[in-house]
């Protein structure tokens, strides 16, 4: 039975969103996003560096053509700049699909929420297709539905820490109520955490850190890949009932006796 | 160098000597950059890429040109 991921109404094989980030060079950054099996990636907009001509370009070693870019506005900490930054990113190549964040502070890089919501009204008027990074808040993630999101993409912890799922009743409840997909962005650390992401029932989960800070990223990223399909099985599948008590697996009668 | 032949710009922040009368593309051109792969903003206005040609830089202009580069 096929299980298509639609974003936008654009349908996509792999429910994993790599991001490009904190890799030691270019070739690792391409190699990981490979074995991932990504068909989305996080990027980043930011100035050219003048004075170091001819550098390499992410875009020569990731073709834009041939895996989906999403730019992303990290580092903005203003509704102004978010803006700015995704209208620079859609003239670069007319990407309209783009990941919206907004942060409240550098010691937890937890989204400002007001601010993100008030950016994703002002982008969804001028035609970009927004995916929202948000906190795991039922109220506030309905909000940011209301305002026109494509995706809520709620933190699972904060950026980078490799926490793993730390409200799962609400990532939940996030699902459950939302009508665009849920994805888990932030916070996973290994493969287990991918898994619970989408045993939740969550549509997709983006992960950056926990594959390019793995020791071994690419082995990682690949680990995450399959994690992501076990977890999104197991929750079609729909798991067993737990139980107080054992339950034998093997028939009781007609024993050997 | 004749000082009525060049124009000082703010380029990504820093200053910029251009000669007057530089458009955007030859400014990309001297800075070995590719059109098809940054946006441009000249005085907090993004410039499309079919007005590089046109657009002339004046003296004191803020120009930031922009890439993308691996991020989360």
């Amino acid at each position: 039975m096929e299980d298509i991921f639609t974003i936008a109404n654009k349908n996509y094989n792999s429910r994993l969103i790599v991001g490009t980030g904190k890799y030691k060079n270019f070739e690792d950054t391409a190699n990981a996003v490979k074995a991932s099996g990504a068909d989305i990636v996080t990027v980043a907009v930011r100035r050219v560096n003048i004075l170091d001509k001819g550098q390499p370009l992410l875009m020569d070693y990731l073709n834009p053509k041939s895996i989906t870019y999403l730019p992303n506005t990290a580092g903005c900490y203003t509704s102004e700049d978010a803006l700015r930054t995704l209208r620079l990113a859609r003239e670069m190549g007319g990407w309209r699909l783009v990941k919206l964040e907004v942060l409240g502070d550098k010691k937890t890089l937890y989204p400002n929420m007001i601010e993100t919501i008030k950016s994703t009204e002002v982008l969804v008027k001028e035609g970009f297709e927004v995916m929202v990074y948000c906190t795991d808040d039922p109220i506030l993630s309905k909000k940011v539905e209301d305002a026109g999101a494509c995706a809520i993409m709620p933190l699972g912890a904060p950026i980078g820490s490799g926490l793993g799922i730390q409200n799962k009743t609400n990532i939940k409840l996030i699902k459950e109520q939302s009508s665009v997909p849920v994805i888990v962005d932030a916070g996973v650390g290994t493969a287990s955490d991918a898994t619970i992401a989408m045993e939740l029932g969550c549509d997709g989960v983006l992960i950056n850190t926990a594959i390019a800070e793995a020791k071994n990223p690419v082995l990682m990223a690949e680990s995450m890949k399959y994690a992501v399909i076990a977890g999104r099985k197991a929750f079609k599948a729909v798991r067993m009932k737990k139980k107080k008590f054992a339950s034998a697996s093997s028939p009781e009668n007609y024993l050997i006796k | 160098m004749n000082n009525s032949n060049v124009a000082k710009i703010q380029l990504n922040g820093d200053p910029y000597e251009i000669n007057v009368r530089t458009n955007l593309n030859e400014l990309l051109n001297k800075l070995k950059i590719q059109k098809n792969k940054v946006a441009i903003e000249v005085n907090g206005e993004i410039v499309q890429k079919d007005k590089y040609e046109s657009l002339i830089l004046n003296k004191d202009d803020k120009v930031e040109i922009v890439h993308f580069i691996g991020g989360g």
